[in-house]
């Protein structure tokens, strides 16, 4: 499992550099994989983050974008709005979890 | 969209700057139950991976996106000699068109996909049109029921002829369902 520094946090990763380790991800290494990929996080990015970190801590996987919906109180289209073209992987890297495996 | 701050550490490829945008048309023409599904998951699946998607709906497909049906798609086990209601044990097919069977078939397999937590068909279509995807209603398939749009769900985006639909789906990878 590569190990990869991000702006001096030492983390685990992936081969593609999702997180691997829950504990390692905090509120400040968020900013920095957002800025990654050219996300600024706002309020409304926050919401869908604390919704995912809460929910994998939970279920023990990933939500998809149907679930963030539906649990997470967030409507898809906004999900979109928030993280470009792909917002099941993005939000869950930058929520520092593994991308999501559910098909819906 | 360019980005100009440097990446730091390894970033995952999400396409962002891809040149060309991948367009997946597909052409849902079953009205039951079971098979309104594959297309709407394989095209929920490919919006969420960023690729355009149109969706013809045709033939029994129609009754997918016409709104005094779409929520009453029915299962049958006539025919399907791939249902398995308890282990690998198969229902007699002598028995699949008892009156009350495809009542129950469709009863069980609704409760099967809720379980899943995916959601029913008009719900499933809400989600891909939020989700960016386009809905298509063919004009034969409108002739022949004698329905118009304002019989088809509102974010239909319009009845169209075979011919409209493949000059709109140009270098798109097709899905027949």
């Amino acid at each position: 499992m590569p190990v990869t520094t991000l702006d001096g946090h030492t983390v685990h990763v992936d081969d593609e550099g999702f997180l691997t380790e829950y504990d390692e991800w905090d509120e400040d290494l968020a900013k920095v994989l957002a800025a990654n990929i050219g996300i600024d996080l706002t309020d409304e990015h926050w919401k869908v983050i604390h919704f995912l970190r809460a929910d994998y801590k939970d279920k023990g996987e990933t939500a998809t974008t149907r679930r963030v919906q539906v649990a997470g109180g967030v409507p898809v289209k906004e999900q979109f709005a928030l993280f470009p073209k792909k917002p099941g992987k993005k939000m869950a890297y930058v929520a520092g979890l593994p991308k999501p495996h559910g098909c819906v | 969209m360019t980005i100009t701050q440097e990446r730091t550490g390894i970033v995952p490829n999400f396409d962002d700057d891809a040149e060309t945008e991948r367009t997946i048309a597909i052409i849902c023409s079953k009205g039951n139950l079971d098979m309104a599904y594959p297309g709407l998951i394989i095209a929920n699946a490919a919006l969420g991976e960023g690729v355009q998607i149109h969706l013809f709906f045709t033939f029994w497909g129609f009754d997918m996106i016409t709104k005094s049906r779409m929520h009453d798609l029915q299962f049958s086990p006539v025919g399907n000699t791939a249902m398995h209601p308890v282990g690998d044990a198969h229902i007699p097919q002598a028995l699949t068109p008892l009156p009350g069977m495809t009542a129950m078939a469709t009863r069980m397999l609704k409760k099967q996909i809720a379980d899943l937590g995916v959601p029913e068909v008009p719900d499933f279509l809400d989600q891909i049109v939020a989700a960016g995807g386009h809905l298509w209603a063919c004009r034969m398939s409108a002739d022949l029921n004698h329905l118009t749009e304002a019989d088809l769900r509102d974010d239909v985006e319009g009845i169209i002829s075979a011919a409209q639909f493949v000059e709109l789906t140009n270098g798109a990878q097709l899905l027949f369902i």
